[in-house]
């Protein structure tokens, strides 16, 4: 574990992992999105509207995914005191509140054609604006304070408290969308043939690797940001 | 005299002193019900359909607005610092969830029958809304805490912090006002009472510590 | 030619189709060109301080 705290030894790793992580990306969208966007049949039920499933639901995934790596993270930070944690968890979060955005305004447009309106309170989509909302005060917390140490414990604090709620949300908004059931159908009427899965995956997997390959560019902006802080106060020091 | 009682008492003591505070929380609950009247329309119909809903959301909103005594204002002039230096950080923190409950939402489920009998709410609906108030209301405290450490000695702390708690207060508003409709439907409202108490078990067993950490850092 | 009009009104559903996408793209090159240009920023002002300190060094 504390091989890999240190920031030198993970940026070499993360150094590593960004070509791959950015040609699996590459293949992933170039491979997927002719599949999902022409080779893929249309739904028998929803026809073309179909193919908005190939950006929405990895999105979505993103959305969790990104949360969780967010948790995780500042549980090495609080727990282990992990050096780098933080800053991935600070790298992460504009992503996940971006990836829960693109979820949101697809599954609106997805909406329209499929119940007529642009929203409603689907259990699902439901969870994810409540996800973002999480997101946007956990980046507000981040910045909110002169001393960004202080930030990022406050904000590691939060999410693990959010670790624990987002599944109880997610679970009370369910119970609550079936007890006003009247006129919602769900998503779940959509049978998968292979011919949607397999771009569908592919679509996943370059979500996540998109993801991967940002996440490293955005932790060696914040490695560097922390050092120009380090710099400047020794800097300061000295005159 | 224990040191928790000794801490509820000297807040309680202060909530005293300072009544005026608990009194605007207390006008603000009621004009923002009221407001939903004006907003939706007088007729009987249409307010008991909403009723136990606007009573959880704007005491819920109550609950945010009285979130500043909890620890911003020990934290402003210093003895808050005494506090975590002197006492078991578990004992404060709880003594002062404690405090804050009592202080804020003891005096809102007071008044909050008349507000919903004024919403036009059914008599049937009465009793799961208290039951529900008085379940949910601690996890309200409880994660207030959490939040009003958090954003000790943050920019815009207060707008802040309604951020942050709102999304995490959502389960307790929906079980919260599920449980009043169901009452009056009579679709079983022992459910969603249930849930509320299970969810207090969980953040009273949880959020003390994430508050005692946020102050830690907070203070530090 | 007839095709390729018929392709791109996703039967009728066009405007959803193409703007889900058109989203996604906006958000994650988006994304990835404010995280590339941010980057670059904190590099070009660590290459400054370092000089900065150089000079004050040779002072």
């Amino acid at each position: 574990m504390h091989k890999y705290a240190n920031p030198t030894q993970f940026i070499r790793i993360a150094n590593a992992v960004l070509p791959w992580s950015t040609a699996i990306a590459v293949a992933a969208f170039v491979i997927g999105l002719p599949l999902a966007l022409v080779f893929s049949p249309p739904d028998y039920q929803q026809g073309e509207t179909v193919r908005i499933m190939y950006v929405h639901v990895p999105a979505a995934w993103m959305s969790l995914m990104v949360y969780m790596v967010i948790a995780g993270s500042s549980a090495a930070f609080l727990i282990w005191r992990h050096t780098v944690a933080h800053l991935i968890a600070r790298a992460s979060a504009p992503l996940g509140a971006m990836f829960a955005a693109v979820c949101l305004i697809s599954g609106m447009l997805w909406g329209q054609p499929m119940w007529g309106t642009f929203w409603v309170w689907d259990a699902r989509l439901t969870s994810v604006l409540i996800l973002f909302f999480i997101y946007i005060g956990y980046i507000a917390l981040l910045d909110a304070f002169d001393d960004p140490e202080r930030g990022d414990r406050a904000a590691a604090i939060l999410a693990l408290v959010g670790s624990v709620n987002v599944p109880i949300i997610h679970f009370s908004v369910e119970w609550w969308s079936t007890l006003h059931q009247g006129t919602i159908i769900t998503m779940d009427g959509l049978t998968l043939s292979g011919d949607m899965a397999r771009p569908l995956l592919i679509m996943v997997a370059g979500f996540t690797a998109f993801y991967v390959s940002v996440v490293i560019i955005r932790l060696r902006a914040e490695l560097l940001a922390a050092k120009i802080r380090n710099a400047r106060q020794s800097l300061a020091a000295a005159e | 005299m224990s040191v928790f009682a000794a801490i509820v008492r000297r807040d309680l003591k202060l909530a005293v002193r300072h009544a005026g505070d608990t009194a605007v929380v207390l006008a603000f609950f009621v004009i923002a019900a009221i407001l939903f009247a004006f907003g939706v329309g007088p007729e009987a119909g249409v307010l008991a359909r909403i009723a136990a809903g606007v009573v959880w959301t704007t005491a819920l909103l109550s609950v945010l607005m009285s979130l500043d005594r909890l620890f911003a204002a020990d934290f402003d002039d210093g003895s808050l610092e005494q506090l975590v230096i002197s006492t078991d950080h578990l004992v404060l923190v709880v003594a002062k969830v404690v405090a804050h409950w009592l202080v804020t939402a003891v005096p809102l489920m007071v008044v909050a029958p008349v507000v919903a009998l004024a919403l036009q709410l059914p008599n049937t609906g009465l009793a799961p809304l208290m039951i529900g108030l008085g379940l949910g209301t601690p996890i309200l405290s409880l994660l207030g805490a959490v939040g009003s450490a958090l954003v000790l000695g943050a920019r815009r702390g207060s707008v802040l912090v309604a951020v942050l708690l709102l999304p995490l207060y959502v389960p307790v508003l929906i079980f919260g006002a599920a449980a009043v409709e169901a009452a009056i439907t009579g679709t079983g409202h022992v459910l969603p009472l249930q849930v509320l108490a299970g969810l207090l078990l969980v953040a009273a067993s949880l959020c003390p510590w994430a508050t005692v950490a946020a102050l830690r850092s907070a203070v530090e | 030619m007839d095709q390729l009009v018929t392709y791109f009104a996703m039967g009728g559903y066009a405007v959803f189709v193409w703007s889900s996408y058109a989203a996604a793209a906006i958000g994650l090159v988006g994304a990835l060109v404010l995280s590339w240009q941010g980057w670059k920023a904190r590099e070009r002002e660590f290459e400054d301080l370092r000089a900065a300190r150089r000079g004050q060094e040779t002072q």
